[in-house]
């Protein structure tokens, strides 16, 4: 009781609805000693957000390449300038739940037809107002035939979109998805003024002054900006400092007040410095190993649960993360996820399981397992790893290191390589991932897992669940669907590793989301100097 | 005609026959380059079509010759192409012109090769000189000991060891050299300090001991003892009778590495965040933008040939036996 009348009180202080002094009051009065309530004062008024200042960060990203239309968005230096500066129909908050951002509400009752209701009184840094007109050509810029939109795929189920008078979109889908409004929030689709998705104007709440690809992004704070609560900074500067050494020194040298990607190779030499915080949030991104069941030998059963045996995911969270992540259970879901299934057993190493099914699938041999670290880093050694305790196993892997050039086109999701070493972002609803890379039609589908019995099963309960619209049976549905791929899909994955950046002790915020990395992406928005 | 500007018009000819060579090498390296650009650009997120409609739109489905002549047509009329990022079918073009994109970037790189020239020729010149004049002495055997050692350790390790120096323990200089078109000249000097001196320490004992090597050379020949024997100075034999007959292979080598400033410092680049035409290039390879990395790769081509031609203009200008023919 009294806890809960402190917390409330403390809220109030955050939010300036009481003083320190009529905090202090109250505190005392519920029987707190000075001190601690001194202590409950200051956290609380550390969390309160306050104006100003020039933000300036360092990102691992960025090439020449970049530009400010959404769609081609790719990398985490795009994507952070992207939710600077624009707004999403929806957007996952910082608790990892998905709420309306320039929707203000949205609803089916079938998971078929979804009505926005768009926010109104919405300003473009243009000045135009933002309606279903905006909302319509921007979707439209992702959707047609000659689209060359990254989004087109995520984009593709939708049948039809149309607007009800000037605040309402209604958008068709093909088949019921209930999950479709997490779709709606991805990086890539960005509500910007009819005719003009490519200049980077949007209703963020800050301005792009300049931009120089593979440079850096300037902006100033929107004054108009419609989100309470949020942009407090006066203005921004985001660099690509693509050497990690680099932007450390100058997060050291105090150049910048923030970073991501922190070389986990000298992160402890970083924790050392007094004005330095280093934040890690565990989401929802993973490092696989797919198998593909169309190239020999991964369509046989047995051999693909000896290799899942087979590797010490420990071993490598140890060594490859250095402890910062965790491990995977053959799952593309993370505990990051609402649904994700936490009654399977963890997969460990297990050398005795591994013979077992090895002789059992009769193959004799090398295996070959290709890798680069352009998967991720650490990819190459990962995979000399695992064929160290596949080993101890009897089982024979042959590591190839692939050039990093071309990776993804020649080696990744292609028949040439059965086997190889990829990363995944993770999505944050369950059937987005499925819809990714594990149902029969994506063209991502990495494992090539579409005809087993438990493959056909998969799609059907895939299907299902997208039409669901009770929570516990949608549970249940998504549960079993974890399990096929646990059991029998084509899909190794030992790791989920953590976000791991750091900023000066100047910075404060809010909780940390996890769904990407610097804060959902979103750090510019959400945090503030103390 | 005089046999001075005969071997001008000459080695200019064989310069321009070399362009030709050098433009059909790097055009065909281009072409063998595994990878797309639709594919790099978006990643693992390529559909097939979408991959498609990007090369139908680059033009990039026309035979290779036939993009060959193009492009070098355009390119003797100044004109690089059209870059590939930026482009988007459905939206308006933003796609800039490969001039407009290298020209800011060579413009920085420019800058920081001649900072780090202005310091490191007269420096290795001045030191090569002295070392020479006082061989074998303690300050020879020191210089050539401190320039072996700057010039042994790799780039980034000698841009590290400054940055940890100047940037970190004492913040003297900033770490990050991360100029744009609006910041003004003292400013700019003061962010490239680092990258500048860094530059300054690999490539000093090349053009140093160079300088001293054809120096001590000269003062064995037969003329030099002849000035000796006539009175003359060690300074005056220096300055006044070796160094005239020895500017050619100095020459040589400074134009060696002033051509190395402006195209291989991308890892300097790199270090010190410094927006280069060397980083413009290794991005534009990632992304596979092909007019980007043919653009830079002719320009470091014309930067080699026009430096080495200056640099065999003022070896036959001052050598007295072209000057004076029989």
């Amino acid at each position: 009781m009294k806890d809960k009348f402190i917390k409330a009180q403390q809220e109030k202080l955050t939010l300036g609805a009481i003083d320190r002094r009529q905090f202090m009051t109250s505190a005392i009065a519920a029987g707190i000693a000075i001190p601690t309530a001194l202590s409950l004062a200051s956290d609380a008024i550390a969390a309160t957000p306050k104006k100003g200042g020039k933000f300036r960060m360092g990102l691992g990203h960025g090439s020449t390449t970049d530009t400010l239309d959404s769609g081609t968005s790719e990398n985490h230096f795009t994507l952070v300038n992207g939710y600077t500066f624009g707004n999403h129909l929806t957007e996952i908050n910082n608790e990892g739940k998905l709420v309306g951002e320039l929707a203000e509400t949205f609803e089916s009752d079938d998971g078929k037809t979804w009505v926005f209701n768009l926010r109104k009184g919405v300003e473009f840094h243009n000045g135009k107002t933002m309606t279903s007109e905006d909302v319509l050509a921007s979707y439209e810029h992702h959707m047609g035939e000659k689209s060359t939109s990254a989004a087109k795929g995520s984009l593709s189920p939708v049948r039809s979109i149309k607007a009800d008078g000037k605040y309402k979109v209604i958008m068709e889908l093909d088949s019921p998805d209930t999950d479709f409004p997490y779709i709606v929030s991805d990086y890539h689709i960005s509500i910007r003024p009819a005719g003009d998705m490519t200049s980077g104007v949007g209703t963020g709440g800050y301005i792009v002054q300049s931009f120089e690809p593979g440079v850096k992004s300037v902006l100033k704070r929107n004054p108009n900006y419609w989100k309470e609560g949020a942009a407090h900074f006066d203005e921004v500067e985001l660099l690509s400092i693509v050497d990690p050494n680099a932007r450390q020194t100058a997060l050291i040298s105090g150049e910048i007040d923030a970073m991501d990607r922190v070389d986990l190779k000298t992160i402890n030499l970083m924790k050392r410095n007094p004005n330095i915080n280093i934040m890690q949030a565990t989401g929802t991104a993973h490092y696989t190993f797919p198998m593909r069941l169309n190239v020999d030998p991964f369509g046989d059963y047995d051999l693909r649960m000896a290799l899942k045996w087979a590797v010490d995911r420990q071993e490598l969270v140890d060594k490859i993360l250095l402890g910062y992540g965790a491990v995977g259970n053959d799952i593309p879901i993370g505990t990051a996820n609402y649904f994700h299934n936490s009654d399977l057993p963890q997969r460990e190493f297990d050398a005795d399981k591994a013979a077992f099914h090895y002789k059992k699938s009769g193959h004799s041999g090398k295996i070959q397992l290709s890798a680069a670290d352009a998967a991720f880093a650490g990819a190459v050694d990962a995979a000399q790893l695992m064929a160290n305790s596949a080993k101890k196993a009897g089982i024979d892997i042959e590591v190839i290191r692939e050039p990093n050039d071309g990776y993804w086109s020649n080696v990744w999701n292609n028949d040439a390589k059965g086997w190889c070493a990829c990363y995944w972002g993770g999505r944050p609803a369950e059937t987005m991932m499925f819809s990714a890379a594990y149902v029969a039609e994506s063209k991502w589908n990495d494992t090539m897992w579409k005809t087993t019995d438990s493959a056909v099963k998969f799609n059907q309960l895939v299907k299902e669940a997208r039409k669901e619209l009770d929570e516990s049976k949608k549970r249940d549905i998504l549960y079993e669907c974890q399990r096929l791929i646990y059991d029998d899909g084509g899909l190794l994955c030992p790791l989920f590793n953590s976000y791991v950046s750091a900023n000066s002790k100047k910075i404060a915020h809010g909780k940390i989301a996890a769904n990407w990395d610097s804060d959902g992406a979103k750090c510019v928005e959400r945090w503030w100097f103390a | 005609m005089h046999p001075v500007v005969k071997t001008v018009l000459e080695r200019l000819g064989l310069g321009l026959a070399t362009l030709f060579f050098v433009s059909i090498i790097i055009f065909s390296a281009i072409e063998m380059l595994p990878g797309d650009f639709g594919q790099a650009i978006l990643g693992q997120a390529a559909l097939p079509e979408t991959v498609a409609a990007f090369r139908q739109e680059l033009g990039l489905d026309k035979p290779a010759y036939i993009r060959y002549f193009d492009w070098a047509l355009g390119a003797i009329q100044g004109d690089l192409g059209t870059s590939f990022s930026g482009r988007n079918a459905s939206g308006a073009d933003r796609s800039a012109e490969v001039v407009d994109k290298i020209a800011p970037r060579l413009w920085n790189t420019l800058f920081l090769a001649s900072m780090a020239a202005l310091i490191a020729v007269p420096l290795s010149l001045i030191l090569g000189i002295l070392t020479a004049l006082y061989r074998n002495s303690f300050f020879d055997r020191s210089v050539n000991t401190a320039t072996l050692t700057t010039i042994s350790f790799p780039e980034f390790f000698v841009a590290y060891i400054l940055i940890l120096f100047f940037a970190s323990l004492n913040q003297i200089f900033p770490s990050l050299a991360n100029v744009d078109p609006d910041t003004n000249f003292g400013e700019r000097i003061y962010r490239t300090a680092l990258p500048a001196f860094t530059l300054t320490l690999v490539i000093v004992a090349h053009m140093m001991r160079m300088t001293r090597a054809a120096i001590i050379n000269l003062l064995a020949s037969p003329y030099i003892q002849m000035a000796k024997l006539s009175g003359a100075s060690q300074t005056e034999i220096i300055l006044k009778h070796a160094l005239p007959n020895a500017w050619a292979p100095i020459a040589t080598v400074i134009a060696f590495n002033l051509a190395y400033l402006v195209v291989g410092v991308v890892v300097v680049e790199v270090v010190f965040v410094y927006p280069g035409v060397g980083q413009l290039m290794v991005d534009a390879v990632r992304t596979r933008d092909i007019p980007v990395v043919q653009g830079c790769a002719l320009i470091f081509a014309v930067t080699y040939i026009l430096l080495n031609l200056i640099a065999d203009i003022i070896g036959i200008v001052t050598n007295p036996r072209l000057l004076h023919p029989k």
